[in-house]
């Protein structure tokens, strides 16, 4: 049993709002996973020079001082690139025109225990072993701003439970992805996608439906034919919920026997794995409240221009 | 708890669903039996459950999994939608969900009578030992999968795999079934059929002609173990 949890607002007033009426949802689906938890947050874009890169270590003592400065003695003289980071506790959001392919490797070098937890030009993400409601008020989930955001809290099935575990996993940029559920062939897809240089950072099921949507998005499928192949080649039990920068996606497979509630207003749309965690939010009983259909694409687009 | 005239009001904003389970499982058959009102439950899983006393159950607003599930004598009208399981292992009494219901209601009911006047998700009915249920729109797929005794009445669509594997349940369908389980079979209404759905939908409040629904029952090929047809079972 996992929980996932996605909100989107709709209207630019409510982006300051997104973390306050997501918090309860997340920390309501601990019931369903109390291991581990974690959340993707879409804020502002930084237009095309610049790239957010989260960060996580393991160690909650992290001296981050030290690898800001670092960075500063890698950017002394160059005053093309720019570098600047947010931190909490063990995470850290850098900000950076550093090329992400060279900062990577740079980071592996300078700061060989951190793990990169996602890149892109919106996304910024939190996930941690422990109790979800803890792991809420160590990054102050309940502050964040933005347009969607999704977030899961793991009960493990398979693999071990470590932070890179947790979900949401990324692959490539601005593109995350939970999912409740369970794979048969995780290792059969990891095969195929290794044999095309795609490299994995764990041995989790949901780090390979990850990476294959990944690559048929980069193989320029639309997201809808990137799940259409996923529906032929993922085979297990599965409710994914996906997030771009400019989207929200949820599926379920052709069992659908991993729950999922959808519940639509005006002002947003929210997903969550049971009703319970939706309850809170505001004119719930008005809400258009209904359980997706299996192999159904279901898709809600950021309005408001970036 | 505040008590209107008959009427007892419990607030789940204000109480625990292990305290309204135990009142009206310990205390309602104490007092003439009047109706409770249940407020706020908010998506709570197994409100109303395991009850046995002749009463009438309000529950203002969704619930979650499981709700009036084991329901002996009990009337229980959720007035919104209802999660997993509404009335799984039903014994006796109504149990009555005004919206949609998730997956797997109903399951193993012996007897008594489940009505959904929305849709219900999955597996509506499975391994249904005897109760009946009437859905007054869709079904999901393998609906009645494994159903032993009882009916199950369908005033919409069904989807996929309807009556898998089914035994001596019989399901009644009005609108488009999208495929038939294995074992299930189309048949012939029959006076005896007739009846019944006449019945079922006067107590369910639904008014629809008893001609329109097509029976679904068992073919009876997967009763047994067949050494001839071992290949089959792999």
């Amino acid at each position: 049993m996992c929980g996932i949890v996605g909100l989107l607002v709709k209207k630019h007033e409510h982006r300051e709002k997104l973390g306050e009426w997501m918090t309860p949802m997340f920390t309501c689906m601990a019931a369903r996973g109390s291991d581990s938890g974690g959340m993707a947050i879409f804020g502002e874009s930084l237009g095309q020079r610049e790239r957010r890169f989260s960060l996580f270590a393991r160690d909650r003592g992290y001296d981050w001082e030290d690898l800001k400065a670092s960075l500063l003695r890698r950017l002394d003289g160059n005053s093309r690139e720019t570098a600047r980071m947010d931190t909490r506790a063990n995470h850290a959001v850098l900000v950076s025109s550093i090329e992400p392919a060279t900062l990577r490797s740079w980071l592996k070098d300078t700061a060989p225990s951190l793990h990169v937890l996602s890149v892109g030009q919106v996304i910024d993400l939190y996930k941690d072993m422990g109790d979800p409601k803890e792991i809420a008020v160590r990054y102050r989930f309940a502050g964040m701003a933005g347009s969607h955001c999704v977030g899961h809290t793991r009960m493990a099935t398979e693999s071990d439970v470590t932070p890179v575990h947790a979900h949401p996993f990324t692959a490539g940029e601005d593109f995350c992805l939970v999912h409740n559920g369970s794979l048969s062939n995780p290792y059969m897809l990891r095969r195929t996608l290794e044999k095309r240089g795609i490299v994995f950072e764990t041995d989790n099921d949901t780090e390979a439906a990850c990476r294959f949507i990944e690559w048929r998005l980069a193989q320029r499928d639309t997201l809808a034919n990137a799940l259409h192949h996923a529906f032929r080649h993922l085979d297990g039990f599965y409710t994914l919920l996906m997030a771009t920068a400019d989207q929200m996606t949820l599926v379920r497979d052709q069992f659908a026997c991993k729950p999922a509630v959808v519940a639509e207003t005006d002002d947003y749309v929210a997903i969550s794995s049971e009703f319970r965690s939706l309850a809170h939010l505001p004119d719930i009983s008005k809400a258009h409240t209904f359980e997706p259909e299996p192999e159904e694409i279901y898709s809600w687009k950021v309005s408001a221009p970036r | 708890m505040e008590s209107v005239g008959a009427t007892v009001k419990l607030d789940l904003a204000q109480t625990t669903v292990r305290e309204v389970n135990h009142f009206l499982q310990h205390e309602l058959g104490k007092e003439p039996a009047g109706a409770v009102e249940i407020l706020n439950p908010a998506g709570a899983h197994n409100i109303a459950v395991g009850l046995d006393a002749p009463v009438e159950v309000h529950i203002r607003g969704h619930a979650g999994y499981y709700v009036a599930g084991m329901n002996k004598r009990a009337t229980v009208t959720i007035h919104g939608n209802a999660g997993k399981g509404v009335a799984e292992n039903i014994m006796s009494g109504v149990v009555r969900v005004k919206g949609d219901a998730s997956d797997g209601i109903g399951a193993s009911g012996q007897g008594g009578l489940l009505v959904v006047e929305g849709n219900a998700a999955s597996r509506c009915g499975i391994s249904m030992k005897g109760c009946d249920i009437v859905v007054g729109g869709n079904v999901g797929h393998v609906s009645g999968f494994m159903a032993q005794a009882g009916h199950l009445v369908v005033c919409g669509d069904a989807g996929a795999g309807l009556g898998d594997s089914l035994y001596e349940a019989v399901i009644y369908v009005r609108g488009r079934t999208h495929g038939l389980g294995a074992d299930a079979r189309e048949e012939p209404l029959t006076d005896t059929d007739r009846v019944t759905l006449a019945e079922l939908l006067s107590a369910a409040g639904f008014d629809y002609d008893p001609e329109a629904f097509t029976r679904i029952g068992s073919a009876r090929t997967l009763y047994h173990w067949n050494t001839e047809h071992r290949e089959a079972y792999g």
